[in-house]
């Protein structure tokens, strides 16, 4: 009975392997571990199945032990009826070799683990490497360059085939960045930098979101990835490093009036125009695909969406609703859609 | 040794109610006080589990807005919280009171009014948690439940991230509840230290009893080390204290330290009763004798010292550094020899045994199949690079509900379905004891297996809602479907006990032909547990007093 039990187990290990191969094929699912795309996560790879495979074959072996066992208690061969099996009270020998056998496995595993860490876990930055410092705030990322003078939001774009050398903070609670095609997670803790790195081997976006539990938007705090060829990125950062668009229209024109006049600008960074802190800087936020940490696409009705209720939208996140009137979202829309 | 008469009644005699519940609520009886922690711990069993099935309900399909983040959340936090100190942690420690006097054949345990405390203060801990729904909001639109997680993570704790009191409730309430668990835990050394009959040296005690001496040591090790951490926070919450407050340069990773120090040890506390539980059914029902004794206790006593070296399994995706990484690592593989050990141990006395299918055996079985598919995806995240991925994922959610339904809870059965005609003169139906068994198995790998695939895909715990492309949808489908099953095996069980305790058939004295100490009592015992003391010469007395021809003592058992 319980190795019929067992058996629906070992069939639910296969699925996982079959699924495991599905997997890698691209599309099925964006963010699978085993679908790595770039070194840090490759290396990670070559050890699992290594793991998987031992602890199946250990799983394999004890739970046909199990079934031997329970097969063989059901009606034990030679014992008369009444009488009680020979009463066996251990075996130094075999105790010996169950202790020792195991001991071996997890020695060699160790040493394994070890040698990843080792490749894996740096402490300096690499030569060569791109330095981004990563923000978790409650509940959206922000990504300074700093060597490139670069501040921005929620999608981290950089060049394929570089190394990403990032450097996580956090402006409140702690949260974990994990894109897990590109790097295993790390956690984002306050009061305490960590590191972490990667590198996209393809150019493509890549997805993952926060995984440390972080109050109450956590399911929220999305994050992306986009890595793009070397010439793209060199114009997407002089893009990024100049100073935000001025209104090229009257609405746009009324719209800066009212970002400027309302709390906006206390929360919002608009270069040459506000420095707010407390939310994403936007002096290029027409630049990005999602809003909200990848709540919404970007796109003028989704703004306007967001603007007129981010609750709605991101229940429970950081920007209250401040009661525009239907023209005043019109202007301040066309004012965002041109902070490219 | 106690001066309250409360006398043993007969079944189906007569009293007014008034008279019934003060004779519990003053008892100093190590049994009655066994069976209110038991019957408490099953009631949060039902509390949680109900709380667990919403939101699995919720994360049936993605973006589902049946429950809302402030909710869910709230959910997850009680959810765990109540498992691990409202429902795991009395169940177990009840079990031990009952138990560990009738197996050592004491007459109560060593400071009666002691335990009488113990268990009144896991009671008010657990009222003063769930008050927090009706006495937490507090400020504005505060959560009226604690939502900081059942490992309540700093500095999400902290004033400035918790408003209103639903996290002074959570540090209240488990701080209560903790001092109960000491006092408990100090109760049990002193009474396997002290007060075994004649005959019982260390070596012969049974191994339920010695899991729980060990148990009880781990308590008083690992929870101070909680309740100090609470203090600290709740300093940090009232008197303006900076301990975890990041915003003044508190350390929050010395949060994860504290409570972690606590919490694998406490992931021990909670399995090796199990491991007890099993070590006296299977070879009841395998009519073996255990295989390996020695050994057995050896490797007891060797996870209570790892396990205290191990904390930082939790914590490789911190940032800790190469090396403390490395070395955790290492520890944690070691606590999986012992452990491995026993599961061996436990597979030779199966051997060549007449195997009786109880149901208290089946769950046995159950738990051996389910507890080495748990004990395997833990080994595979002590491997550092995997936990980086996986940590904090679906897989390690499945990984714990493995140990601890497929281990702890089966366990909890197969110990329930053994002991329950001793405590209450009565058997549990086998039939509809076997319906439950496969039930929850079925239900269990529907809702639990799943969750392996969906953290592999990228799906972290704790979220609320999730994207539609991330390919999670159809796993969390399997995995609410799941959770059907499991209600009905609870719901069969709690049948079964209502109805059992009415109509069961009578147990005698010794249903199973079992060997230790508890069987040669009446079934409930009396107050005082024996006539006379009993006098042992081996492990097993009442198999000496079976098989006067062929007794253990002869063995040097
Ligand atoms: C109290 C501070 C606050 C105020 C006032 C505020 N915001 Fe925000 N805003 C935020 C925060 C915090 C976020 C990030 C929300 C999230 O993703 O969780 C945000 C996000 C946004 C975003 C999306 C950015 C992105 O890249 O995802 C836009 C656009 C935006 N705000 C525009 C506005 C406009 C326009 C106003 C004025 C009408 C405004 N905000 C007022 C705090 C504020
Ligand atoms: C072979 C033995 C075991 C090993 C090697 C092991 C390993 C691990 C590791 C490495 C983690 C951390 C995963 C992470 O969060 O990143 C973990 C989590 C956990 N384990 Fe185990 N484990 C074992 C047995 C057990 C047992 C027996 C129990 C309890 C009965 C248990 C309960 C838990 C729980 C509750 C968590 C998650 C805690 C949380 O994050 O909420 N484990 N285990
Ligand atoms: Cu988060
Ligand atoms: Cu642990």
């Amino acid at each position: 009975m319980v190795g019929v039990c067992a058996v629906s187990h070992l069939m639910l290990l296969a699925t996982v392997s079959i699924d495991n191969l599905e997997v890698c094929t691209p599309g099925v699912s964006p963010t699978s571990i085993f679908h790595p795309a770039g070194p840090a996560a490759t290396h990670l790879n070559d050890v699992i199945w290594l793991v998987v495979g031992v602890t199946a074959a250990i799983g394999v072996v004890v739970l046909t032990l199990l079934g031997v066992a329970i097969v063989k208690g059901r009606r034990p061969a030679g014992l008369s009826p009444g009488a009680e099996p020979t009463q066996v009270f251990g075996s130094n020998q075999v105790e010996l070799a169950w202790t020792v056998v195991p001991t071996v496995i997890v020695f060699l595993l160790t040493l394994v683990t070890v040698r990843v860490i080792r490749d894996v876990d740096l402490t300096e930055m690499p030569d060569g490497a791109l330095r981004v410092q990563v923000i978790g705030h409650q509940w959206w990322w922000e990504y300074r360059y700093p060597e490139l003078g670069i501040v921005t939001a929620n999608e981290l774009v950089v060049p394929v085939g570089r190394k990403i050398w990032l450097e996580l903070e956090s402006a409140d609670v702690s949260h974990s960045w994990w894109v897990p095609r590109l790097a295993g997670k790390r956690d984002v803790i306050p009061n305490y930098q960590t590191n972490t790195w990667f590198q996209a081997d393809a150019t493509g976006t890549y997805l993952g979101q926060c995984a440390e539990y972080c109050g109450t938007a956590h399911a929220g705090m999305l994050l992306r990835v986009d890595a793009i060829d070397a010439a793209a990125f060199e114009a997407w950062s002089t893009a990024q490093r100049s100073t935000a668009a001025d209104p090229s229209s009257a609405v746009a024109m009324r719209g800066r009036a009212v970002f400027e006049s309302l709390a906006c600008a206390s929360c919002h960074t608009v270069s040459g125009v506000s420095d707010g802190l407390f939310g994403p800087d936007l002096s290029h936020v027409a630049s990005r695909a999602t809003l909200g940490s990848g709540a919404i696409d970007f796109s003028e009705d989704n703004v306007r969406r967001w603007i007129d209720n981010p609750q709605a939208i991101k229940p429970g996140c950081n920007m209250p609703s401040l009661g525009l009137t239907p023209d005043e979202l019109t202007a301040v829309v066309a004012y965002l859609m041109g902070l490219r | 040794m106690t001066s309250l008469p409360a006398t043993p009644h007969r079944l189906g005699e007569r009293r007014p109610w008034t008279a019934v519940v003060h004779e519990w609520a003053t008892t100093v009886d190590h049994k009655r006080l066994g069976i209110m922690y038991v019957v408490t711990g099953m009631i949060f069993l039902v509390v949680a589990g109900l709380e667990g099935s919403a939101m699995r309900a919720q994360l049936t399909f993605a973006e589902n807005k049946l429950i809302s983040p402030e909710v869910f959340n709230q959910l997850f936090t009680m959810h765990g919280t109540t498992m691990v100190f409202l429902m795991g942690m009395p169940v177990l420690l009840g079990m031990a009171n009952f138990l560990v006097p009738l197996q050592i054949g004491a007459r109560d345990m060593a400071f009666p009014r002691l335990n009488a405390f113990g268990f009144w203060l896991f009671l008010l801990g657990s009222i003063l948690l769930y008050f927090s729904y009706l006495g937490a909001p507090g400020l504005d639109g505060a959560a009226a439940a604690p939502d900081v997680g059942w490992f309540a993570y700093a500095p999400l704790t902290e004033r400035p991230f918790s408003r209103g009191n639903s996290t002074d409730y959570w540090i209240l309430g488990i701080m209560v509840g903790g001092f109960g668990s000491m006092t408990t835990a100090i109760n049990l050394i002193a009474t396997t230290l002290c007060m075994r009959c004649p005959g019982m040296t260390l070596m012969r005690m049974p191994l339920l009893t010695w899991m729980m001496l060990v148990v009880a040591i781990l308590i008083l090790t690992a929870i101070p080390v909680l309740t100090a951490a609470q203090v600290m926070l709740l300093f940090d919450r009232s008197l303006g204290a900076h301990f975890f407050d990041t915003q003044n340069g508190g350390d929050a990773v010395f949060w994860q330290h504290l409570f972690w120090f606590f919490g694998h040890p406490e992931v021990y506390i909670l399995i090796l009763p199990g491991f007890g539980f099993i070590s006296e059914v299977i070879p009841v029902f395998s009519r073996k004798v255990i295989f390996g004794y020695p050994l057995m206790v050896a490797a007891t006593v060797a996870i209570m010292f790892i396990s205290l070296g191990v904390w930082a399994h939790h914590m490789f995706v911190v940032g800790l550094g190469p090396f403390l990484n490395s070395l955790f690592a290492a520890t944690t593989f070691l606590v999986s020899i012992p452990t491995g050990i026993k599961v061996f141990n436990w597979l030779a006395t199966l051997w060549g045994g007449h195997i009786r299918f109880t149901a208290s055996m089946m769950f046995a079985l159950g738990f051996l199949a389910m507890f080495v598919l748990g004990g395997l995806t833990g080994i595979m995240l002590a491997v550092v690079p995997f936990d980086w991925q996986l940590s904090d994922t679906y897989f390690v959610v499945g990984h714990f509900h493995y140990v601890l339904i497929g281990g702890l809870l089966n366990a909890i059965f197969a110990g329930l379905f053994f002991w329950f005609p001793k405590a209450t003169g009565r058997l549990l139906s086998e039939t509809l004891g076997k319906w439950s068994f496969w039930l929850l198995q079925i239900g269990f790998t529907l809702t639990f297996g799943p969750m392996h695939i969906s953290g592999i895909l990228g799906m972290p715990r704790r979220i609320a809602y999730y994207e539609p492309d991330r390919g999670w949808e159809i796993w969390n489908q399997i995995s609410s479907f799941g959770v059907i099953f499991q209600i009905l095996a609870v719901a069969l069980f709690a049948w079964n006990v209502i109805t059992s305790l009415r109509s069961g058939r009578r147990a005698g004295n010794d249903p199973w032909d079992a060997w230790t100490l508890e069987w040669a009592t009446t079934s409930p015992p009396p107050e005082h547990n024996f006539d006379t003391i009993p006098v042992v010469g081996s492990r097993r007395p009442l198999w000496d007093s079976k098989h006067p021809e062929d007794p253990d003592s002869s063995y040097g058992a």
